[in-house]
């Protein structure tokens, strides 16, 4: 992918009618967005048609950017706030009023159970440490351990998908996050790591089922 | 100032990872993670779910939808 032009000269092309600007963020972000957009809606054809009105509006809008953010993260406002009306039409069970941690992103993100209680010799610390995994490099499952991931992502409340898709999935930074959700470090990294919490979680459920499927293959093998 | 317990070290790999944790609470992170293999596999499995969520293929905008927003550029009223 050739290196994009800075956001002043790529806002005046666009405002310029210049069509080989245009499609060159066309190509460099619609699939970003759309996965972005997928995190808010329900289908695939739902996720395009929210890409498809953010161009749209950043189409008309151009003329509106002053370049007090960056171009993307104005270009990825656009797109939250076009999502979010969509899932709002799509009556999702949560509304999409807020981005603001609530009560289900409170409390342990590791199962309480898995740690020494206050009578135990080590209160607090690990009762079993966690089982190891293989490493990637021996994963001859890196297929099914993504389908796993993408799953558990699906399965994430809304608000930690959004802010995991954005962090790991996509790779933006921290502060870029912030803006492009107008949310806080803090609440950001509140629901990021309940996300990625779960996550692990499911991945761990995933290779102890692995592991114990393995073992009894083993065993009928040897018996 | 005490020591970290492994349940309150899980709750804090995502701000030792965005580097947003004040120097005494970094130093008690680091000094747990030195001493507790347990937690040390934990931080390297969320690291590990990090990576392969990197790695999970991106969908491409149809291409109906590309053409049709290339028109709508290239025909936008002024």
């Amino acid at each position: 992918m050739q290196p994009l032009p800075p956001d002043e000269v790529l806002a005046a092309r666009l405002r310029d009618r210049d069509e080989a600007a245009f499609t060159l963020l066309l190509d460099a972000w619609s699939n970003g967005m759309l996965r972005l957009a997928r995190s808010f809606v329900s289908t695939n054809d739902s996720a395009a048609e929210v890409v498809q009105d953010t161009w749209l509006a950043v189409i008309q809008g151009i003329g509106k950017f002053e370049g007090r953010s960056s171009l993307k993260t104005w270009v990825y406002r656009i797109l939250v706030n076009t999502a979010k009306r969509r899932g709002g039409r799509e009556d999702r069970t949560v509304p999409w009023s807020s981005m603001w941690p609530t009560a289900d992103d409170e409390g342990p993100t590791v199962d309480p159970t898995r740690f020494g209680g206050p009578d135990d010799r080590f209160p607090g610390h690990w009762l079993e440490f966690p089982a190891p995994w293989p490493s990637p490099e021996q994963q001859t499952l890196a297929g099914e351990v993504r389908a796993q991931v993408a799953a558990a992502v699906a399965q994430l409340p809304d608000r930690q998908r959004v802010v995991i898709t954005l962090r790991d999935v996509e790779g933006y930074g921290s502060d870029e996050v912030c803006s492009m959700l107008e949310i806080s470090a803090a609440n950001q990294r509140v629901l990021l790591h309940r996300a990625r919490a779960f996550v692990r979680g499911r991945l761990e459920e995933y290779f102890a089922a692995v592991g114990q499927h393995v073992e009894s293959a083993t065993g009928r093998v040897t018996s | 100032m005490s020591d970290l317990n492994c349940s309150e070290f899980v709750e804090l790999v995502t701000a030792f990872l965005d580097d947003a944790l004040d120097a005494d609470s970094e130093r008690r992170f680091v000094d747990h993670l030195a001493q507790c293999e347990g937690c040390g596999r934990y931080l390297d499995q969320i690291r590990q779910t990090i990576t392969t969520l990197g790695d999970l293929p991106a969908d491409s905008l149809p291409t109906e939808a590309r053409d049709v927003l290339l028109s709508a550029f290239r025909d936008r009223p002024s």
